[in-house]
């Protein structure tokens, strides 16, 4: 059994012309680079991946997750978590409902608490749980996303641009930490960049997309 | 929602070219026609129509203009802005009223200036509301759409990016007010070019508003339509029901005709900008603007204080600015009931804001799903019951009812209401509910959430303040219907509306207080709610109050 992501002849079409092509396998714990011009699909190919491809585009090929296509799953049953530039915490929720609503439901109210406390504990936010998080700083949003994201319990990892609004100092440090973890839960990662440093940071393959029509 | 609409049109049709089983009568025959041309009213209540809605219609779109050209972006703009939404929940009814309270002879601003300045001791003998050429009932309209097409002219700015082409316009060495007319007016009035329409259709076919403030010999058509439709006999529905064909081609023409114009007055424009003019009017356009739209904003407010003073004032003599002692006797006599009506206002208006937004959020959710987004086409059909004459499709449908026997209770009416308040609320929850960052949605679902634990959840919540204004919008419009209530309640549903239109011929102005206040806190009061409880609710949530 093959672990890990496969994206297996992926060909994203609009309008009938092609736009962006992928055939590549991530191993659990490898980083994906995708590079190229603004513009030219990457958060596309990303959207065919969650399974949230809007209408005006065509997806092709599989996505084999562990083995499994999971090519014809609703997004929900995927169980592939996602970065995006923005922490997209929801506003209404404190800090630790946030990372409740994407932890698998089960397990007793006090069980759960720990857990989250646990969770927040390793990206250094110990206490935030109560916390509303509009009035965190950027790189503490950053972070709660990124543990929100793992208590989630993905098995497979998207970035999409996810350090560009931070400032270089702390950009090294999140991406990092990014890393580390993906690295030390053996996910597959796939980060969709503009930034050189971040593909050097990643260390792994590069794919760098072209434009395929105009 | 076309459904009714077209119901009520065939309805209307029928009658009118003589077929009317339930009297007895099969057509087709001309004779309703004739019956109406031989009626002697008819020259001038089509002429007030046609002159009253054209005249209030452009009036308000010119002082909105003049209003948004001088002071978008100013302090002034953003005061006027914030008064927008309680001045646009105050039902007709009760702003006529206020305005009628303002302006008769025995009204605050003959009190306010005598006998000092007129040298009245008595109040005058002066036709000045119900006057024959329909000043009074343009003034009412004017107060009323003026803050409609505020709103809807400042949600069709934010899409034009007015500020850039104003600052071009500037360097260029124009005036600000020449600047937007010429740079941003052409693109902004595309946009609410359907709002102007419903205001055209609307400010022709009124009802409640004509009562109030309207000429009454003769009346408006939509008056007449009316009276004929309430007519024990039912010959006399005929009548009535080829005045409402007469009324919706009406209307049509008048549309057609603004549309003409809309011609001219853009071949008219391309030719100024092509002169190059800097224009001269910048200052007195600004004052003008301002003026009226603080002229209209005061009318409403001022409007307003003086039904709540008459609803408290026990003896109030010419030309005493004050009542000569306040009491509670108007409120003991006609509290009790108006609590009630109030009640039956609330239930009607619930379940039909209820219904509609069951129906809308189900729609802008299947949209979001599907991603198909809503054409210019779909636009049209959800504003077609706003465009049709009231008077020229609810006789139809009432007739229609009374044909096959249905119950003339509160479940037609609440299904009436909601043929007006659907429009409404699709459109003023539309732009919030797709503005929303549908990343929130991607992300909650890479989490493993549902969509309808998403909708729940995320969605709803985050969405709260909008859908609660949503809510007061409809429950507003809902208060505010007049026709529909009476029509197809067959005068056995009772609203505060209904009841306050009523008092109008009576003149008992402690009553019609008490009831234009009600009126006026039934639909203000979701509007407070709506600002309130998102702000008690997320107290603890600074992201959701930017």
């Amino acid at each position: 059994m093959n672990k890990g992501l496969t994206l297996r002849n992926v060909c994203i079409l609009r309008a009938g012309n092609p736009l962006i092509e992928v055939d590549h396998h991530i191993a659990p714990g490898d980083v994906l680079t995708v590079m190229g011009p603004s513009g030219v699909g990457k958060s596309t190919l990303l959207a065919f991946i969650t399974g949230t491809l809007p209408s005006v585009f065509k997806g092709m090929g599989q996505v084999v997750l562990d083995g499994e296509d999971i090519t014809g799953l609703p997004p929900h049953r995927r169980q592939i978590g996602i970065l995006f530039q923005d922490d997209l915490l929801f506003p209404h929720m404190s800090v630790g409902a946030n990372l409740a609503f994407g932890m698998p439901s089960g397990g007793g109210r006090a069980a759960r608490r720990v857990a989250i406390e646990d969770a927040l504990k390793d990206v250094d936010l110990d206490g935030y749980a109560d916390r509303d998080p509009a009035t965190l700083s950027g790189g503490q949003k950053a972070r709660v996303a990124l543990a929100r994201m793992l208590l989630s319990q993905p098995r497979a990892l998207l970035l999409d641009e996810a350090f560009s609004r931070l400032d270089a100092e702390l950009r090294a440090q999140v991406r990092d930490l990014v890393f580390r973890t993906a690295k030390s839960q053996q996910l597959p990662v796939l980060m969709v960049t503009h930034d050189a440093e971040d593909a050097a940071a990643a260390g792994g393959a590069l794919v760098k997309l072209e434009a395929l029509s105009t | 929602m076309l459904g009714p609409v077209i119901a009520g049109l065939y309805g209307t049709v029928l009658p009118a070219f003589g077929h009317l089983p339930a009297a007895g009568l099969t057509g087709p025959s001309l004779d309703p026609f004739r019956d109406l041309f031989d009626w002697g009213g008819l020259g001038a209540a089509v002429r007030l129509s046609v002159t009253t809605g054209v005249v209030a219609t452009g009036l308000s779109l010119l002082i909105v203009s003049f209003i948004v050209a001088g002071w978008s972006g100013t302090r002034s703009f953003r005061v006027l802005e914030r008064l927008l939404s309680p001045l646009l929940s105050v039902p007709h009814a009760a702003a006529a009223f206020g305005l009628a309270f303002l302006i008769v002879p025995s009204g605050w601003i003959a009190r306010a200036t005598s006998p000092w300045l007129t040298g009245w001791d008595r109040p005058p003998d002066l036709l000045i509301v119900q006057d024959p050429l329909g000043f009074a009932m343009v003034a009412g309209l004017v107060v009323k759409e003026v803050p409609f097409l505020l709103l809807m002219m400042i949600a069709a700015m934010g899409q034009a990016q007015p500020r850039r082409s104003i600052l071009v316009a500037q360097a260029l060495g124009y005036g600000r007010v020449t600047g937007w007319l010429k740079t941003v007016f052409p693109r902004v009035y595309a946009q609410i070019r359907l709002p102007v329409y419903v205001v055209i259709g609307y400010s022709m076919s009124v009802v409640d508003v004509a009562v109030i403030l309207g000429p009454s010999t003769p009346p408006t058509l939509s008056v007449q339509i009316v009276k004929w439709m309430s007519d024990p006999d039912l010959a006399m529905r005929l009548t009535g029901a080829a005045a409402a064909l007469l009324q919706f081609a009406l209307v049509a023409g008048v549309l057609l005709a603004w549309w003409l114009g809309e011609r001219v007055v853009a071949a008219l424009g391309r030719r100024w900008i092509w002169s190059g003019r800097r224009g001269q009017m910048d200052a007195p356009g600004r004052i003008v603007g301002l003026a009226f739209g603080v002229l209209s904003a005061a009318s409403i407010l001022l409007g307003l204080a003086s039904l709540a003073i008459w609803s408290f004032a026990a003896r109030w003599s010419f030309p005493n600015v004050l009542p000569d002692g306040f009491t509670m006797r108007s409120w003991d006599r006609h509290g009790a009931s108006a609590f009630a009506t109030m009640g039956e206002t609330f239930l009607i208006a619930g379940c039909a804001v209820g219904i509609a937004l069951v129906l809308v959020l189900g729609c802008l959710e299947a949209e979001h799903r599907g991603d198909r987004q809503f054409g210019q086409k779909g636009l049209l059909l959800l504003y077609l019951p706003l465009l049709v004459p009231q008077t020229a499709f609810l006789p139809g449908l009432q007739t229609m009812l009374l044909t096959v026997g249905a119950d003339m209770g509160r479940v037609p009416v609440i299904f009436a209401h909601l043929v007006f308040v659907l429009p409404y609320v699709f459109l003023s929850l539309g732009d919030p509910w797709r503005s929303w960052d549908a990343r929130h949605a991607t992300v909650a679902a890479a989490l493993g959430a549902s969509p309808w634990r998403v909708f729940w959840s995320v969605r709803v919540p985050m969405l709260t303040r909008p859908l609660l204004t949503v809510m007061a919008v409809g429950v507003a419009v809902s208060v505010g219907q007049y026709l529909a209530t009476l029509l197809i309640g067959g005068g056995r549903v009772e609203t505060l509306t209904t009841e306050a239109v009523a008092l109008a011929s009576g003149g008992d102005r402690r009553a019609i207080g008490v009831y234009g206040l009600l009126q006026t806190l039934a639909a203000l009061v979701p509007f407070t709610m709506a600002l309130v409880v998102p702000t008690l609710l997320w107290r603890n949530r600074r992201g959701l109050h930017e």
